[in-house]
């Protein structure tokens, strides 16, 4: 479905992503893992349009290393940051229908329930009213409402509690359940259990990719054997 | 009503409600409620807590609206003022006295479609009595070419334990020149919020200044400015707190999106005369922030359908 090929992202004149290869197949969960700093964020973002890249980016056959950021989401690409937005002004039910195939009351109900918020939240402002944690959790509502055929989530887990985490990893799951391929981007190993296969990034090279148990024991051998 | 006076009435009414207004409440005896049109008051209506006066000043109207003792409307008090030919000044002077214990909001529509060169100056005087409460909210409807001078001028005493709180938007239509003068004085524990909301395009020009003197012991005051400046526009916001009271709060926030060639100047000014007084102040003026905008770009908006959503949102 995507696949990456010498892919290379410069920086402020410094290359963060060096000549990264991998692929994500269909409906599949892939963790991208890698340490702080190991180039992570911005591989996701330049896989979404963010930044330029040189080399291929490849989804369903077609080279979009030249589309634009919302042309990929029409396509069915989309990305979670790791600290979304806030919109002053902007209900929470509104954010959502901007995405939401089936934009009815019910389903959004539905959702928002699913990632653990309560109904009442589709009225509040998505502002600083809100946790970091509810904030996190009305991205996963609005991707899965989107339905894309990737979703790439940037560290959905960084910053909540135990349940959350629990509760996180089931919803992706249901993501991967509806058919869509889940690119998840993560410093921490816990998440490994629910991939299908993983790819390790280390100072911006792929140091290892393919089954998720392999590249489980080699990332807690050697998170990252090039950084010094 | 005179036939020729129901026209006049009946073709602002449309406006009115295509603006959002409810033009039963215009005819309902439960609403108190007056319409004007250029100089004349083509309807009022006063109900047994709120009683309006009106007479015929050059140029324009004097209303005084007294809301009595105690008493609570349950219903907006409806305001309409519109001028429908194309050119012209109209002048509303206008007092507001809402006694003791006494709670009211105003629904004002300010109604310009046709306006190629038109004038519209509001001079208020308002009084808000111990522990009453005023609300007043002014919407305003333009018309595409910009031909429209609106000056309104406020100036509000708020007795101890009272709440004077305003709401000034232009819903539709180009702004054209606007210059809002707001003064307000809190007594003891009353309070104030004062909201500008403005989309300027084109060669708009919007200037607001608003003050706010916390002049009682634990009075509270906030002004909030939204604008958004697309094209050529220009604005200059002046938001201005005094704490003078033991205790007193004050807040000046003002946030501003500008895009294209628009320039915009923000001045929060925040005064103390007591040492346990405090005012505080936030102002931000920039483009549309990045990653809102990428947040929405992800979920397949392009970059002119993002803006919209993030413009209205800060304008709503």
């Amino acid at each position: 479905m995507l696949k990456i090929e010498n892919l290379t992202v410069m920086r402020d004149d410094r290359e963060i992503v060096k000549d990264v290869s991998f692929e994500v197949n269909k409906g599949e969960i892939h963790l991208i893992l890698g340490v702080n700093g190991s180039g992570k964020t911005t591989l996701a973002q330049a896989i979404m349009g963010i930044y330029p890249c040189k080399g291929k980016i490849i989804f369903e056959g077609k080279d979009i290393s030249c589309v634009p950021v919302w042309e990929r989401a029409r396509m069915g690409i989309t990305l979670a940051f790791q600290e979304p937005a806030r919109f002053e002004g902007l209900l929470v039910k509104d954010y959502l229908m901007l995405s939401a195939k089936d934009k009815s009351l019910s389903r959004l109900e539905e959702v928002v329930k699913m990632v653990g918020l309560p109904r009442n939240i589709l009225f509040e402002e998505v502002g600083e009213n809100l946790s970091g944690g509810e904030r996190k959790r009305i991205e996963l509502a609005s991707v899965l409402l989107m339905e894309p055929k990737l979703a790439i989530l940037d560290e959905p887990d960084s910053g909540i509690d135990m349940l959350s985490f629990k509760l996180i990893s089931e919803v992706i799951r249901k993501m991967k359940d509806m058919g869509t391929a889940v690119m998840l981007i993560t410093h921490s190993e816990d998440m490994i259990n629910i991939a299908d296969r993983a790819t390790i990034l280390c100072s911006g090279k792929v140091i290892a990719t393919g089954d998720r148990e392999d590249v489980k024991k080699l990332f807690k051998y050697s998170p990252c054997p090039l950084k010094r | 009503m005179d036939k020729l006076i129901r026209r006049e009435y009946e073709n602002l009414v449309k406006y009115y409600e295509s603006s959002g207004g409810n033009s039963k409440a215009l005819l309902s005896k439960d609403y108190a409620s007056m319409v004007i049109n250029e100089d004349r008051v083509l309807a009022k209506n006063s109900t047994d807590g709120i009683k309006i006066e009106t007479e015929k000043i050059e140029g324009g109207v004097h209303a005084i609206i007294r809301i009595k003792k105690g008493y609570k409307a349950k219903n907006p008090v409806h305001l309409c003022f519109g001028m429908l030919p194309r050119k012209g000044r109209q002048i509303i002077k206008s007092e507001i006295v809402a006694e003791e214990g006494s709670e009211v909001k105003f629904l004002a529509h300010c109604i310009f479609p046709n306006a190629v060169e038109i004038e519209h100056i509001m001079d208020a005087e308002v009084y808000v009595g111990k522990g009453a409460k005023v609300e007043y909210e002014e919407i305003h409807i333009h018309g595409k070419s910009g031909g429209v001078k609106v000056l309104p001028k406020t100036h509000a005493i708020v007795e101890d334990e009272g709440e004077y709180n305003t709401t000034f938007v232009i819903k539709s239509g180009r702004v054209g020149y606007v210059d809002i003068d707001y003064e307000v004085h809190l007594k003891d524990y009353a309070k104030s919020m004062l909201i500008t909301k403005i989309y300027g395009k084109g060669e708009d020009y919007i200037k607001a200044d608003e003050r706010i003197y916390l002049e009682g012991e634990h009075s509270s005051g906030v002004i909030k400015t939204r604008m958004a400046l697309r094209d050529r526009a220009k604005s200059e916001i002046i938001g201005k707190t005094v704490g003078i009271g033991a205790y007193s709060r004050g807040h000046v926030d003002c946030t501003e999106i500008i895009m294209d060639d628009a320039e915009a100047i923000a001045s929060p000014v925040v005064m103390a005369k007591n040492p346990k007084a405090k005012v505080t102040h936030e102002a931000a003026i920039g483009s549309v922030d990045k990653k809102q905008l990428l947040t929405l770009m992800t979920r397949g908006l392009n970059e002119e359908e993002a803006i919209d959503v993030i413009v209205r949102g800060l304008l709503k």
